[in-house]
C-alpha cells in the first residue's frame, strides 16, 4: 500500500509543485482574515461573502471581456513574440494580470460592499435578526450570480463549475509568459503579502476592535470602520483565491485553519502564525491526497481509470482532517487529553481513598482480623497496584498495610477531609451525616496552600465535627 | 410572441403544469418549515444541510455504480444519499459545537465547507467515470424543467408528509421556538422535537434538490418566512403567508423559466422570492417600512398638535397670570400671540406655521378677524387635557422614573390609556400639591 | 396550615450543581413548607436561578435528590408551575398575549390537538386574573415590561399548579405590577398553594413573604421570615462569597 502510494507520488512533476504552492498561497492568504472572522464570531459572514461576490465577479468577467476585445490586436502581438522578447512580455503579462485582477477585485468588492450595506439596511429597517438578513441577501445575490453565468456563459468564457469548485489544476498551466510561474501563485502571493502586512500594521487595532468594540469606540477607534475594512479585505482575498479553490471552498480556507489553530493555542499572535501554517500544510497534503487517494481507493472498489480528483476539494478535506485531529488530540482540551485526565483523576481518587481507609482503620486500632478488601472498580485496582509498586502500602498476610511513607500521605488526606468537614460545619447549615459525603469528594482537591488557608480560617482546629482528631500537617 | 406566453400562462402544456406543481409544493414546504427555523434563530442551518448533501449524492452515485455499473442515475437512491449527507452534516455540526472553543457559527461554516469539499472531490471522480456526471449536475444546479410525473408524485407525498407534521405539531413547535426552557420544564421532549424539526429541514432540502438545486435550496427556507414576518404578528398567519410566498415565488419562477428556457428555474425562483421579500419589507402591514414610517409621521403630527395646544394653554395661563384655569371662556377668549408660541416651543417659524395650519384645519385653533389666534371650544378641551397629561407625565417621571420610564407615552390621548387608575390618582394628588405651591408666588396681584 | 402527613411540595436533598465540574451550588438541603410564600434571597451569582432550574431538571445535577410532593418530578409535572425570567425569551416573537398564556395548557391539551375554544377561555380567564384581559390579542412586544411579566404569571396560573417556582418576577416591573403580583401570590396562598420566588429587593421581603431561603453557593439559612431574616444571616449571605469555596470549586473544574 505504501509502495503504491510512493509509486503514484513518483509521478509528481514541476507542475504539481506549482499547484501545491498556488493552493498553499491561496489558503494562507485566506487564513489571516479568516482568523479574525472566527474570533469575531462572523464565520458565516465569510460564507455569505463568498457567495455574494459571485454577481460582481461575473459582471467583472463580462467587463474584462469587453476590454480585451477592444485591444485584441495588441495582445495578439504580445503572444506572438513570446520567445523573442521575454523581458518585455513578462512585464506586459504582469500588467495584464494586474489589470485583470483589478477589474475582478473592483467587481467583487462592489458586490461585497453592496451585500454588506443591504444586510445592514434590511437588519435595521426591517428589524430582523442578523443571520436572517444575511441569509436573504447572500442567497439572492448568489442566485443572481448563477443566473448571470447561465445567461452570459458563452460570451464571458466563464464556467459555473470552475467558479464554484475552482480548478487549481488548470490555473497552474496559466503561467506568466516566459517564467513558468502560474499567475494564480503570483496573485495569491501578493494577497498573502498584503494581508500579512495589514495584520502586522493594524494588529493592535484589530485586536481591540475584536475583543471589545465599545472600548475601541471610546478610544476613538471606529469599530464599524474596522469591520468594514475587514469585510473588504476578506472580499479581496476571496476574489484572489476563488479561481484556484472556487467560491464555496474559499470558506474552508477562511475558517477551518483558523478554527484548528484556535484549538492549539490561546495566544492571538501564535494563532495568526499557526493558522496560515496549518492552511499551507493542509493545501500541500490536499494535492498529495488528490493525486494518490482517489486512484488507490477507486481501484480497490473496482472503478478503473480514476487517476486524480479535484485538488481544491481535497484541500478542504485534508484541512478538515487536520481539524478533526486537533479536536481529538489537542493538548489543551482534546478528547484524548480529556479522557486521559479523567482516567488519571479517577485513579488518583481511588488511590487517596484507599490510603484514607487504611489510615482510619489504623486509627481505630482494631485487631488485624479484617480480610483484605478486594478492589471493586478497575480504577481502585490500578490504584492499589501503583501504591504497592511505589512502596506506599505493603501487602501483609491478611490485609494491606501502610508503610511510613504511605502513612504520611494518608495523614495529609485525612487532614484535608476533616478540615473540610469542620469548614462545612461552620458555614453550611447541614445535618452532620451529610458532611462526610462532600468532604469525601473535596478532600482530593485541597493542595497544601488551600489546606493551610483552611486551617488558618478555622484557627488551627484539632478536632473535627464528629469529635475525631485532625492529624497535624505532614512535614 | 403572445402565443407561447398564453400557452404558459394558461398552463396548456402538460409539462408546465407538472413542473409548476412540483416547485410550488417545495416552495410551500420550505416556507412553512423555514418559519420555525427562522424563529428558532437557526435560519442558516438549511445552508449547511444543503451543502452537506453533495457528498451524499455523489457517494450514493458511486456506490450504485460500483454495485451495478450504469445504475447510478437513480433519483430515489441519490435523494436518499442526499438526505443522509445532509443529516450527517447537521449531526457533525452539533457534535463540533460540544468543543468549547468552537462557536455555533464556526461549527456550521466548518461542516458546510468540508462536506462540500468532499462532495467536490467525489464529483470530480464521478466526472472521470465513463458515464459522466450529467445526472449529478442537475442536483447541484437544479433542473425544474426535467421534473417527471413520477418525481412530482414523490415530491407531493414527501411534502404532504412534511406539511402534515408541521400542522399536527404546530403547537409543539411554536412552544419550542418561543420558550425552549419552559417547554422542557413542562415535560415536552425538547430534544426529540428539535431533532424532528432538523429532519424536516433535511426533508425540504431533499424535496427541493431536483428542482432548484442544492445550492439554492436554503433560499426557500430563509426568504419566504423573513418576508412573511413583515405582514403579521401571529405565528399561524405567518406560517401560512410564508408558505404562500414560497409557493407563489416558486410558481412565478417556474413560469418565467418555462417562457425563457435560458433562465434556470432555481435562480429565478429565488429571485422571485427576493422580489416578494422587497415588496413585503416596504409594504408589509405589520412591520413593513412604509407603514412604520407612516405611523411615525402620524404620531409626530399628533404630538406636534398636542405640543401646540399645550403651548396655547400655557400662553393663556401666562396672560391670565393664573396657574389653575377652570373657565372655558378664558381659554377660548384670550388671544394667543404668535411670538409666545415661538418662544415656548423653540420651533422654527415655518414649522409653527405648518402646525398652526394643520390645527386650524382640524378646527382646534381659529384665526380671528383681529388677526389673533384663539382656541376653539374643542381646542380648549383638548388643550386642557394635553396640559394635564403633560404635567402628570412629568410627575410620573419625577416620582416613578426608577420603575419604568419606558411606559411614558406622550402621544397617548389620555394618560389613562397607559397608566393604572390608582397610579393616576396618586399623580393627581401630587399635581394638586404642586399647583398649590406654584400658586403662591403668582397670585399676590389680583 | 402545614399538614405534617403531607410530603413537602419541594424537598431538595444534598443537591450539588456544577458547571463543567465546578460547583455553583454546594450540598443544598431544603424542604419547602406547604402553603407558604417563600423568597429565595442571595447576591448575584449565588445560584438562586440555578436552584430552580436544577430542581426542574433544566440543568444537570452533580448529585442529590429532588422530590416534588414526595415523588420524582416527571410524575408531578402537572402540579408545578414555572415562571422563567422575563429576559429568557425573544419578545419579538409573533404571538399575542393569549397565545403565550395558552402555552401553559399545552400539556393538558396533549399532542397534536389544536388549542380549542374551551382552553382559550381558560387562558383568557387567567389573563383576567392578572388584569390583562383587554390586552389578550396584543402582540407581546407591545406590552410593557410589567405586563409581560404578568403574562408569564398568567401562563403559570392557567396550569392550576400547587407549587409555583418563579424566577425574579419582580425584576424591572412598575409599582402597579408589583402590587398585582403580590395580590396574586396572596390569592395563591389562601388557596393553599406554595410559591418559591427568587427575589432581589430585601426591603419588601418581610412584607410579601412568609418564609425565606438564604442562599449563597450553599444554603445559609431557611425558615420563617421573623426567625431567619436577621441581620446576622443577611451578613452571612451577602458578606461576599466564601473565597475558599470558590478556590476549591476552581480546582475541581480541573483548571
Amino acid at each position: 500500500m505504501i509502495a503504491e502510494f510512493l509509486q503514484l507520488l513518483s509521478g509528481w512533476q514541476g507542475l504539481d509543485t506549482w499547484i501545491a504552492i498556488t493552493g498553499a498561497l491561496a489558503a494562507m492568504a485566506c487564513a489571516l482574515p479568516g482568523t479574525w472572522l472566527l474570533l469575531r464570531r462572523q464565520s458565516l459572514l465569510g460564507d455569505a461573502l463568498s457567495h455574494a461576490v459571485l454577481p460582481g465577479i461575473v459582471v467583472a468577467f463580462l467587463g474584462m471581456n469587453w476590454l480585451e476585445q477592444s485591444d485584441r490586436g495588441a495582445s495578439e502581438v504580445v503572444r506572438g513574440s513570446v520567445n523573442e522578447v521575454v523581458a518585455q512580455s513578462v512585464t506586459g503579462d504582469l500588467a495584464r494580470v494586474a489589470r485583470r485582477q483589478t477589474v475582478l477585485f473592483v467587481g467583487a468588492a462592489i458586490s461585497g460592499i453592496v451585500a454588506a450595506l443591504l444586510t445592514e439596511l434590511i437588519q435595521r429597517w426591517g428589524r430582523l435578526e442578523r443571520s436572517a438578513a444575511l441569509g436573504v441577501v447572500f442567497t439572492s445575490m448568489f442566485a443572481l450570480g448563477l443566473l448571470l453565468i447561465r445567461l452570459f456563459a458563452s460570451r464571458a468564457h466563464i464556467d459555473a463549475d470552475c467558479v464554484l469548485y475552482g480548478n487549481l489544476e488548470t490555473t497552474a498551466f496559466d503561467t506568466l509568459a516566459g517564467t513558468g510561474i502560474p499567475r494564480g501563485a503570483i496573485v495569491n502571493a501578493a494577497m498573502l503579502l498584503m494581508n500579512g502586512l495589514l495584520v502586522l500594521v493594524f494588529f493592535k487595532e484589530l485586536r481591540l476592535a475584536t475583543f471589545d468594540a465599545e472600548l475601541a469606540e471610546s478610544q476613538g477607534l471606529r469599530a464599524g470602520w474596522v469591520s468594514l475594512a475587514l469585510m473588504t479585505v476578506t472580499a479581496a482575498t476571496v476574489v484572489a483565491a476563488f479561481e484556484s479553490v472556487g467560491a464555496i471552498l474559499v470558506i474552508a480556507m477562511l475558517i477551518v485553519p483558523a478554527a484548528t489553530a484556535r484549538l492549539l493555542t490561546n495566544r492571538l499572535s501564535l494563532l495568526l502564525v499557526l493558522a496560515p501554517l496549518i492552511a499551507a500544510v493542509g493545501a500541500v497534503l490536499g494535492h498529495v491526497g488528490a493525486l494518490t487517494l482517489p486512484s488507490m481507493i477507486c481501484s480497490r472498489i473496482g472503478l478503473r481509470g480514476i487517476d486524480d480528483a479535484s485538488t481544491a476539494g481535497m484541500m478542504a478535506v485534508t484541512t478538515g482532517v487536520l481539524f478533526l485531529f486537533a479536536v481529538i488530540a489537542n493538548p489543551q482540551q482534546g478528547l484524548v487529553r480529556g479522557l486521559f485526565d479523567q482516567l488519571r483523576l479517577q485513579v488518583r481518587i481511588a488511590r487517596e481513598d484507599l490510603l484514607g481507609r487504611l489510615y482510619r482503620r489504623e486509627e481505630l486500632e482494631r485487631v488485624p482480623d479484617m480480610r483484605r478488601e478486594l478492589p471493586r472498580t478497575w480504577a481502585a485496582w490500578i490504584a492499589r497496584r501503583r501504591l504497592l509498586r511505589k512502596g506506599l502500602i505493603q501487602s501483609g498476610t491478611l490485609r494491606d498495610e501502610l508503610t511510613d511513607a504511605g502513612r504520611r500521605l494518608a495523614q495529609d488526606i485525612v487532614r484535608s477531609h476533616r478540615l473540610w468537614e469542620s469548614y462545612m460545619a461552620r458555614h453550611f447549615d447541614l445535618p452532620g451525616e451529610q458532611l462526610h459525603a462532600t468532604a469525601e469528594r473535596v478532600e482530593h482537591f485541597l493542595d497544601p496552600a488551600l489546606q493551610a488557608k483552611l486551617a488558618e480560617e478555622l484557627n488551627q482546629p484539632s478536632i473535627d465535627p464528629h469529635g475525631k482528631s485532625i492529624p497535624p500537617v505532614v512535614e | 410572441m403572445t402565443d407561447p406566453l398564453l400557452r404558459v400562462l394558461l398552463l396548456q402544456d402538460y409539462n408546465t403544469r407538472i413542473v409548476l406543481l412540483g416547485t410550488m409544493l417545495f416552495g410551500a414546504c420550505g416556507g412553512v418549515v423555514g418559519t420555525f427555523m427562522l424563529l428558532r434563530k437557526k435560519a442558516l442551518v438549511g445552508d449547511v444541510a444543503s451543502h452537506a448533501a453533495l457528498p451524499g449524492v455523489a457517494l450514493a452515485y458511486l456506490v450504485l455504480e460500483v454495485l451495478a455499473p450504469g445504475t447510478g442515475k437513480s433519483p430515489p437512491w441519490l435523494l436518499a444519499g442526499a438526505g443522509l449527507g445532509a443529516a450527517s452534516g447537521l449531526l457533525c455540526a452539533k457534535l463540533i459545537q460540544r468543543v468549547r472553543l468552537i462557536k455555533e457559527d464556526a461549527a456550521l461554516g466548518i461542516v458546510l465547507s468540508i462536506f462540500f469539499g468532499f462532495g467536490v472531490v467525489l464529483l470530480t471522480i464521478v466526472q472521470r467515470l465513463p458515464t459522466g456526471s450529467a445526472g449529478l449536475n442537475e442536483f447541484v444546479f437544479g433542473k425544474a424543467a426535467a421534473l417527471t410525473v413520477g418525481d412530482v408524485v414523490s415530491i407531493a407525498i414527501a411534502s404532504g408528509l412534511v406539511l402534515a407534521v408541521c400542522f399536527a405539531l404546530f403547537k409543539e413547535f411554536s412552544l419550542l421556538c418561543f420558550d425552549e426552557a419552559y417547554a422542557a420544564a413542562l415535560g415536552w421532549p425538547v430534544g426529540r422535537l428539535d431533532l424532528l424539526l432538523t429532519a424536516l429541514v433535511v426533508a425540504v432540502t431533499v424535496i427541493g434538490m431536483p428542482s432548484v438545486g442544492l445550492l439554492l435550496v436554503v433560499a426557500q427556507l430563509v426568504i419566504p418566512p423573513t418576508a412573511a414576518r413583515f405582514w403579521t404578528d401571529r405565528l399561524g398567519t405567518m406560517t401560512l403567508v410564508s408558505g404562500l410566498i414560497g409557493a407563489s415565488s416558486a410558481a412565478a419562477g417556474s413560469l418565467v423559466s418555462a417562457l425563457v428556457p435560458r433562465l434556470a428555474a432555481g435562480a429565478v425562483i429565488v429571485l422571485a422570492g427576493t422580489c416578494a421579500f422587497a415588496v413585503s419589507m416596504v409594504f408589509g402591514r405589520q412591520r413593513g417600512v412604509l407603514w412604520h414610517w407612516l405611523e411615525q409621521r402620524d404620531s409626530e403630527r399628533h404630538i406636534g398638535q398636542l405640543d401646540l395646544l399645550r403651548a396655547c394653554f400655557e400662553s393663556v395661563e401666562e396672560t391670565q397670570r393664573r396657574a389653575v384655569l377652570t373657565g372655558e371662556s378664558d381659554l377660548t377668549a384670550t388671544p394667543i400671540p404668535r411670538e409666545s408660541l415661538l418662544t415656548t416651543r423653540a420651533w422654527s417659524s415655518a414649522r409653527l406655521s405648518r402646525v398652526l395650519v394643520a390645527a386650524m384645519r382640524d378646527g382646534v385653533v381659529r384665526l380671528d378677524a383681529d388677526n389673533h389666534y384663539r382656541l376653539t371650544h374643542e381646542g380648549a378641551r383638548r388643550a386642557r387635557l394635553a396640559a394635564r397629561n403633560h404635567r402628570l407625565w412629568e410627575l410620573y417621571l419625577i416620582h416613578f422614573a426608577d420603575l419604568a420610564p419606558s411606559r411614558v407615552d406622550r402621544a397617548a390621548d389620555q394618560i389613562e390609556h397607559v397608566l393604572e387608575p390608582e397610579l393616576i390618582e396618586q399623580l393627581e394628588n401630587l399635581l394638586e400639591q404642586d399647583t398649590l405651591r406654584m400658586t403662591v408666588p403668582v397670585s399676590p396681584h389680583p | 396550615m402545614t399538614d405534617d402527613n403531607q410530603p413537602s411540595p419541594l424537598s431538595i436533598h444534598d443537591m450539588t450543581v456544577a458547571y463543567q465540574r465546578r460547583p455553583v451550588l454546594w450540598d443544598v438541603d431544603y424542604e419547602a413548607p406547604s402553603g407558604k410564600l417563600v423568597a429565595i434571597i442571595g447576591p448575584n451569582g449565588a445560584g438562586k436561578s440555578t436552584l430552580i432550574k436544577a430542581a426542574l431538571g433544566l440543568v444537570p445535577r452533580a448529585s442529590g435528590e429532588i422530590a416534588f410532593f414526595g415523588k420524582p418530578y416527571h410524575e408531578m409535572r402537572s402540579r408545578i408551575g414555572y415562571v422563567p425570567q422575563r429576559t429568557s425569551v425573544d419578545w419579538d416573537f409573533p404571538i399575542d398575549a393569549l397565545g403565550v398564556v395558552a402555552m401553559g395548557l399545552y400539556r393538558k391539551i396533549g399532542w397534536f390537538q389544536p388549542v380549542s375554544r374551551k382552553y382559550r377561555q381558560q387562558a383568557l380567564a387567567a389573563l383576567e386574573r392578572v388584569g390583562l384581559a383587554e390586552f389578550a390579542s396584543r402582540q407581546i412586544s407591545q406590552l410593557s415590561g410589567g405586563q409581560q411579566q404578568r403574562v408569564f404569571l398568567a401562563r403559570a396560573l392557567v396550569q392550576n399548579a400547587d407549587l409555583y417556582l418563579m424566577d425574579e418576577p419582580f425584576a424591572g416591573v412598575d409599582a402597579a405590577t408589583e402590587r398585582a403580583i403580590v395580590e396574586l401570590l396572596r390569592e395563591l396562598r389562601s388557596a393553599g398553594k406554595t410559591a418559591l420566588v427568587v427575589h432581589h429587593d430585601l426591603q419588601t421581603v418581610a412584607e410579601y413573604f412568609d418564609e425565606v431561603l438564604l442562599l449563597n453557593m450553599r444554603r445559609i439559612a431557611s425558615g420563617p421570615v421573623e426567625q431567619v431574616f436577621t441581620a446576622e444571616n443577611l451578613r452571612r449571605t451577602y458578606g461576599g462569597k466564601l473565597a475558599l469555596l470558590d478556590q476549591v470549586g476552581h480546582r475541581m473544574s480541573g483548571k
